[in-house]
């Protein structure tokens, strides 16, 4: 039998407790500094304006684009290369008046008749009211599921299991923004499904903790509390390593050959699936601790199952 | 006590029979196909229709592997793109305008395949190329161009009651009319409340005179609005047909926005010109004194011009223009109410009400033509003959053939021009080449991710790690024929959301496998183990896949666009993979292990 963590002893996560708070705490502020100095690079999805990926036959001479674009009077554009020396990626910033929507014609009429074999491969263009439409329905979207989460563990368990692993995938939440802050990365529709996406993936691993805690606390009588936790991080390690393993994989797999459009997605994806190990193991059972969860919140219920197996 | 009863392994067989008959589309491919259809919504694609293709291809000497009438519209697949390109033009110049001919793509799975409603999954527009236009309708335009109206129909019916009035002016969407005495503006409210009951009318007394403010009711606002919407996707849909779009999708979506996607195009600023063009309306007369014989050569007389009749026929029309279709407020059909004969009612504005008794006055027993003009071009609607002199500005055409024409010309004359301008508040455009290849990044970050998995599953748990990597193929097999079936739009986020739930669908097994290792640690037979090992992951794989669908279904609410593609790959992900990882795994488990009464040794 092939196995990565053969503990055979329960490993003591709850007596690290101060170590892994510090830890969190210091990354979380550290994301927090990142969003409130920095702020997230949002993408057009969010600001409005006007994003062109154009492809040219040989390598794009970048300068030359520029100063062909100057030349049709549109302000601030930005001309960068993405993905390969060929490919071109112009982005303009959100205009008032009906013209904004002609942008990319002029664009793209300016570029052709310097160089007729630019192709358009995509015209992203957000009208600055629609931006804020989509920038407040994302908002309101992080809002219901997390609240929604809350409520099915709440249902499911406990509160004090609920405002646990909620905290423990707010940190999560955070520290990806933060990343993407800090380096500056565009954060568009498809990352923010990314973002949610983990939300839920994430509280996935603080419910296997949670099921196997509550399990614990049934079958291991006279255990104390911490050892309870700590035997069913150690039980359910393996399976954590296995199954984010997994889900990495894959998330790589799009990282590599999913190009730029899923480019930004799979990296919040990997540090949601990273922080997500680390937050349900070290950040969501502490917490749990620390909100005083104990066994007579579970006696009931046992007893009166082991009545009906008896 | 591993053993399904015989009706588990049915069930299971029948789901894996269906999912694998609604893939199967998916691999065959798609052929070239010209389409054609009735460029007039009101028009049904028929065999007739079937055959008039059918005869002008086989005179064109083009060879085609089938012709197919399907919904309204009929399709003709070719062997390649130059052959379909050939085929275009010939079915457009023996089609005529009437009907949109456009290239298009249609699924090269067998004919028995599509009978039974299998097709493969439709693509989004980041997958085929495309445009995607969200459009805003100015409604504040709207309700002003409303008031201009009345601002004109105030005037006309309190002359016609003669009652003086002093200035009408327009205060945004409200109407101001001035009076000298309070008696005059009583009698002007009672008038007028009589003839426009939309309005509300508010007098004031000011030091220098009377007043009455008159606003559209809420009710009627709401009507202005929801007209103009209509109107607009209506002109729109005429417009889109001329483009030659296969699938155009054109939707309502909110209070005051339209949906337009058009697969497939590629000249984008024709699109948007011809999405953004106004058409309009005149009314002329026609020249009665023309040479019928030089007018059919299409030799226009001095002074006319000759434009061709809806039937095709040209008619000789005078230059001078009578009235535009600004002057026209509304048309629809009805019936003529002495005679009962299919008609449509006009109305007109107050100015053109005014123009219209003077010319209809002078030209009774002559013909007037309605014409639209768009790119330039003109074509007579319709060509009444005057009976009557026409005052008050409600107009009704009868000699219409049926209720079918009225409606057709009611809707062209309200049609031809936007009720309201529209802008375009949002626009998606994916080159073709550029879906091309999200298509195949989304392909190859689902197989080798999924590649890695399997090979992982099978080294670390052996023969386990097999059945837990064939039930992820299987939920791959049923999330694509899920998505086949119910015709869910597939994005490349929806790509993404695919390999996601692959990662993620193996966290089942992964819980499951785990399970029986450690039952099997604690000393239970394999077979105990197995039963334990499933039973009891079973509560934990339900717990963490609902939190997930709780993410999903939030994204489907509030997502729009590409992150509702995501979202609802996602959320069908996750059931398609608790039933793959939990119940067909566990049949082929039991299977290979349930018979065994001594099973020793388990290979996990």
């Amino acid at each position: 039998m092939l196995e990565f963590f053969p503990f055979k002893k329960t490993i003591p996560f709850m007596s690290w407790g101060k170590t892994t708070t510090f830890i969190s705490l210091v990354t979380f502020l550290f994301s927090v500094w990142a969003l409130w100095d920095r702020g997230l690079n949002l993408g057009v999805d969010f600001t409005g304006g006007t994003l062109i990926e154009v492809r040219t036959e040989q390598t794009a001479d970048l300068n030359r684009i520029r100063s062909t674009l100057e030349k049709t009077g549109l302000p601030e554009i930005s001309v960068q290369n993405f993905g390969s020396s060929r490919d071109v990626l112009i982005r303009l910033p959100a205009q008032a008046g009906a013209s904004a929507a002609q942008t990319s014609n002029t664009v793209m009429a300016a570029l052709q008749a310097d160089d007729p074999k630019i192709t358009l491969q995509k015209v992203d263009f957000v009208g600055p009211a629609v931006g804020k439409e989509l920038y407040d329905s994302g908002a309101l979207a992080l809002l219901v599921v997390a609240i929604g989460i809350m409520l099915y563990l709440a249902i499911r368990f406990e509160w004090r299991f609920a405002v646990a692993g909620m905290i423990a995938n707010m940190h999560d939440i955070v520290i990806i923004l933060g990343v993407f802050a800090f380096f500056q990365w565009e954060f568009t529709l498809t990352v923010l499904a990314g973002v949610l996406a983990i939300l839920g993936y994430s509280v996935n691993e603080s419910v296997v903790v949670f099921d196997r805690i509550r399990e614990n606390i049934r079958k291991m009588r006279g255990a104390t509390i911490p050892h309870i936790i700590d035997n069913a991080i150690t039980r359910t390690m393996s399976r954590t390593i296995i199954t984010h393993g997994s889900t990495q994989i894959m998330v790589l797999s799009m990282l590599f050959f999913g190009g730029e459009a899923l480019h930004n997605f799979a990296l919040a994806l990997t540090i949601g699936i990273m922080f997500g190990i680390y937050s349900s193991v070290l950040v969501a059972s502490p917490l749990l601790l620390m909100l005083g969860v104990k066994r007579e919140h579970f006696i009931k219920p046992v007893e009166k199952k082991e009545e009906a197996v008896v | 006590m591993n053993r399904y009863p015989l009706w588990k392994y049915i069930l299971i067989g029948i789901t894996l029979v269906v999912a694998f008959l609604y893939t199967l589309p998916n691999f065959f491919g798609e052929v070239p196909a010209v389409q054609a259809s009735p460029a007039r919504a009101t028009e049904q694609a028929d065999t007739a229709l079937l055959g008039r293709a059918e005869t002008a291809l086989k005179a064109a000497g083009l060879a085609y592997s089938g012709l197919e009438l399907t919904g309204n519209s009929i399709k003709v697949r070719l062997a390649s793109t130059d052959e379909q390109i050939k085929a275009k033009d010939v079915l457009q110049t023996a089609l005529g305008d009437g009907y949109t001919v456009a290239l298009n793509l249609v699924s090269a799975s067998p004919r028995w395949l599509t009978s039974i409603g299998s097709l493969p999954m439709y693509l989004g527009l980041d997958l085929r190329g495309g445009v995607h236009f969200l459009l805003e309708v100015d409604m504040k335009a709207a309700l002003d161009k409303a008031a201009i109206r009345y601002q004109g129909d105030f005037r006309t019916e309190l002359r016609g009651a003669k009652i003086r009035y002093g200035r009408i002016t327009r205060e945004g969407e409200a109407v101001v009319v001035h009076f000298a005495t309070r008696d005059q503006r009583d009698a002007a409210i009672e008038k007028l409340a009589g003839t426009f009951p939309d309005l509300t009318y508010t007098p004031a007394d000011q030091a220098d005179g009377f007043s009455l403010t008159a606003r559209l009711k809420p009710e009627a606002i709401k009507q202005v609005e929801t007209f103009a919407l209509q109107q607009n996707i209506t002109t729109l849909r005429n417009r889109v047909n001329e483009l030659g779009v296969a699938e155009p999708v054109i939707q309502q979506q909110g209070a005051n926005r339209v949906v337009v996607q058009l697969p497939g195009v590629q000249d984008t600023a024709k699109a948007k010109d011809i999405l953004g063009r106004t058409a309009t309306l005149e009314i002329r007369m026609v020249d009665e004194q023309a040479d019928p014989t030089l007018v059919s050569q299409g030799q226009a007389p001095f002074g006319d011009d000759i434009v061709p009749s809806r039937e095709g026929f040209p008619i000789a029309v005078k230059k001078d223009v009578m009235l535009t279709g600004d002057s026209i407020t509304d048309a629809s059909p009805g019936f003529d109410s002495t005679s009962g004969q299919a008609a449509v009612h006009i109305n007109l504005d107050g100015k053109g009400a005014r123009i219209f008794k003077e010319v209809t006055r002078e030209n009774v027993g002559k013909r007037m033509a309605i014409l639209l003009i768009e790119k330039g071009r003109a074509e007579a609607i319709t060509a009444p003959v005057i009976r009557e002199e026409i005052g008050g500005g409600r107009v009704q055409i009868t000699g219409m053939a049926n209720a079918q024409e009225a409606s057709d010309v009611a809707l062209l004359l309200r049609a031809g021009a936007l009720a309201a301008p529209m802008s375009i508040i949002e626009e998606r455009t994916v080159g073709p080449s550029m879906g091309a290849e999200n298509i195949e990044k989304g392909f190859h970050s689902n197989i080798w991710g999924f590649v890695a998995v399997v090979a992982f599953m099978t080294i670390y748990y052996r023969i386990f790690g097999m059945f837990s990597s064939l039930a992820l193929a299987i939920n791959g097999f049923f999330l694509i024929a899920l998505l086949s079936m119910i015709q869910a739009t597939l994005t490349l986020p929806g790509m993404a959301a695919i390999a996601l739930t692959l990662g993620m669908a193996i966290d089942a097994n992964v819980l499951i496998n785990e399970r029986i290792r450690e039952e099997l640690r604690n000393g239970a037979t394999p077979q105990a183990a197995i039963h334990a090992g499933y039973d009891r992951a079973w509560g934990t794989i339900l717990d963490s896949n609902l939190t997930t669908l709780i993410a999903g279904v939030a994204l489907f609410w509030l997502g729009s666009g590409p992150v509702r593609g995501f979202a609802v790959v996602l959320c069908l992900g996750i059931l398609t993979s608790m039933f793959s990882a939990v119940t067909v795994s566990r049949a082929m488990v039991n299977l290979t292990y349930g018979r065994k009464a001594r099973l020793s040794k388990v290979s996990i």
